[in-house]
């Protein structure tokens, strides 16, 4: 980081200053006018379609407004909306989904890929195609994960239930994962796991194969334990990258809203109604605009407080 | 690849380690396309097939549910159907052996279209913006370029829906609402805060020797970009646009609340095809298999850079 001092005399600028960039200052921009001339469309665009709506939907938020009765008064509320949302049972109930949604995927998952990659690194012959067998889910578009696993929960006619019958005896049609109030939280959460798995695989499988192998000789030297080798070296070593994964996964499911839309749509009841499910039903069933700009910002400071946490944690991964 | 050992190295995992590991990895990679398989036998299924009890593994395959896909149909008396020139086509043969005669294309091939045409058109606009504004954060010393880097990643995360409230009242100001430019500007904006952490990973890795080389042998700056950043940078920039790609492939909750009919792309519209008396599951599957298709390949085009595309560039093999 040179530079961040001005020159203080004309020698010393001219010192500072290499010959192609006095030969680029005399035929074409300076560098200052480029660097801004490749950033500002950039900025301008997410100015346009982020913030410029994101300040819009402060504004609203202290406002009555209903987007399906545009002409009708709007009446300013002041901080009304965000005291009926912090008081309201159904948006405690939706948080209190979204918690069991978010922490068990991400218990399923870390668990279920950490295992994975740790197996994956014995190179074993063929890792390379079976790993991108495993990954294919991950890529898939989560609505039509979530319509075709809809298919899949038929207690009947899908695949599932005859799957886990195959494996426990129960009769197919005994249970139903995405009917029954006690089953549907778990179904969005096989799902999820099922789809998200390989993603906290590959983080955690760059996490050992970063850990250098005369770590493992000197342990070997040192006459340490297979046991103790993975609690001292292999789990600490891939924590920062485990962690990744889990604030990545955490931030996602937590706006969870495409694939849970389509396998119970919130049901049945509100069991599967996550926080993206409920502002949905807010914004564009019930039009309450101005209360669900509320509670889109609550969510939105949420998850900007996790983002600014995995920013740190980011920072730490990439310093090693 | 950091596993380079040695024949007598002591960290090699025993061949019987090893003939566990691969059996469970097998195994689970098994499981894990199961639903996959199925959804693919389905779409080879006829209705009445899809929905017996017990499901049929062994079944008669039938391109029916690929033909309702793409057709609309209506029942008709046999009386009419035999008085009717003979069928013209395959799905029209299918079709009458139901007693139903094919009525118009169904909305599915404009559907995929659109998809098509707004993944490409954003992918475009964002690398495009990308690559300059990551050349831009990585050679240039850009004030405040942390915060605006983390401000352009903190765009991303955002809630859809939360996002999707004023984007819906502004569209409806604008005359966006449901036309594939509005999408387009949508999903660019999405996706270019992805182009541009990745791209300037990519950009970071390419020496600046090389253009500093260039611009002492009279290049300007914008030619160096394009006669030599730009070339080096062709693997990173085709990795990033096949990330854009599959996100505005895959995204669904702009798309089902923003548009309706013109602009609609296929994941909003794939669950609501419906048969008589309920969803038509071999026409639906049929949809899902046509769709996911392109993903598989490009999953496989991608694999190496996988891992930096869904780390934001934060991991990197």
């Amino acid at each position: 980081m040179n530079g961040t001092l001005p020159p203080k005399s004309l020698a010393e600028r001219a010192a500072l200053a290499t010959p192609p960039t006095v030969a680029m200052r005399v035929r074409g921009l300076s560098d200052r006018a480029v660097a801004w001339i490749f950033i500002a469309p950039t900025i301008v665009l997410l100015l346009a379609i982020n913030i410029f709506p994101l300040i819009w939907t402060i504004q609203l938020s202290f406002t009555n407004y209903r987007a399906n009765r545009p002409n009708a008064p709007v009446r300013n509320v002041g901080i009304d909306n965000y005291h009926s949302i912090l008081t309201d049972p159904d948006i405690w109930a939706a948080m209190q989904a979204t918690a069991h949604f978010v922490f068990w995927t991400i218990v399923l998952q870390t668990v279920i890929g950490f295992t994975l990659a740790w197996l994956i690194d014995r190179k074993f012959r063929g890792h390379g195609f079976w790993t991108t067998i495993i990954l294919i889910p991950m890529m898939l578009s989560p609505a039509v994960v979530g319509n075709f696993w809809r298919f899949l929960y038929q207690p009947q006619i899908g695949g599932f239930n005859y799957f886990v019958s195959f494996f426990t005896g129960l009769p197919p049609s005994s249970f139903e994962m995405i009917g029954s109030v006690k089953l549907a939280p778990w179904a969005i959460v096989v799902v999820d796991t099922w789809m998200w798995t390989p993603y906290v695989m590959l983080i955690c499988l760059a996490g050992l194969r970063s850990i250098p192998d005369y770590i493992y000789e000197a342990a070997e030297v040192d006459r340490a334990s297979p046991l103790r080798q993975f609690w001292s070296i292999t789990l600490p070593m891939a924590l920062p990258f485990i962690m990744l994964a889990v604030l990545f996964r955490g931030i996602e499911n937590f706006k969870m809203f495409d694939m849970v839309n389509l396998l119970t749509s919130g049901g049945p009841g509100s069991t599967t109604e996550v926080a993206s499910i409920t502002l949905k039903r807010e914004a564009f069933e019930k039009w309450r605009t101005g209360f669900s700009s509320a509670f889109a910002i609550i969510l939105f400071v949420t998850v900007f407080g996790l983002a600014n946490i995995y920013v740190k944690a980011l920072n730490r991964v990439k310093q090693r | 690849m950091t596993g380079i050992t040695t024949a007598h190295s002591v960290v090699e995992p025993g061949a019987r380690s090893r003939r566990i590991a691969a059996a469970v990895v097998v195994v689970y990679a098994v499981l894990t396309m199961l639903p996959l398989v199925w959804i693919f036998m389905t779409s080879l299924k006829t209705p009445p097939d899809s929905i017996s009890y017990p499901p049929k593994i062994v079944f008669q395959p039938t391109l029916e549910g690929y033909c309702n896909l793409f057709t609309t149909r209506s029942r008709q008396t046999a009386e009419y159907i035999r008085s009717l020139p003979p069928p013209s086509g395959f799905c029209e043969q299918i079709a009458r052996d139901r007693n139903m005669v094919v009525v118009s294309a169904s909305n599915y091939a404009p559907r995929f279209v659109n998809s098509l045409i707004i993944a490409f058109g954003s992918t475009f606009c964002a690398v495009t913006l990308g690559t300059l504004a990551a050349y831009g954060f990585s050679r240039f010393k850009v004030p405040l370029a942390d915060d605006l880097l983390f401000f352009i990643l903190s765009t991303r995360m955002m809630p859809p829906i939360a996002v999707a409230i004023p984007i819906y009242l502004m569209y409806r100001e604008l005359g966006l609402s449901d036309t594939k430019l509005g999408m387009i500007l949508l999903y660019t904006a999405v996706n270019v805060s992805l182009a541009v952490w990745l791209l300037k990973g990519f950009i970071d890795e390419i020496p600046r020797e090389y253009e500093e080389a260039a611009m002492i042998d009279g290049y300007t700056r914008l030619q160096s970009f394009r006669k030599v950043v730009l070339p080096q940078a062709a693997t990173g920039i085709a990795a990033t646009a096949i990330f854009c790609l599959i996100f505005a492939w895959n995204e669904y909750a702009f798309a089902v609340l923003l548009t309706s009919g013109d602009a609609q792309t296929a994941p909003p519209f794939i669950p609501i095809i419906i048969g008589e008396g309920g969803q038509d599951w071999p026409a639906v599957a049929a949809g899902t298999t046509l769709f996911l298709i392109p993903i598989l390949v490009f999953t496989v085009l991608l694999r190496k850079h996988l891992l930096r595309g869904i780390t934001f560039g934060a991991v990197r093999k």
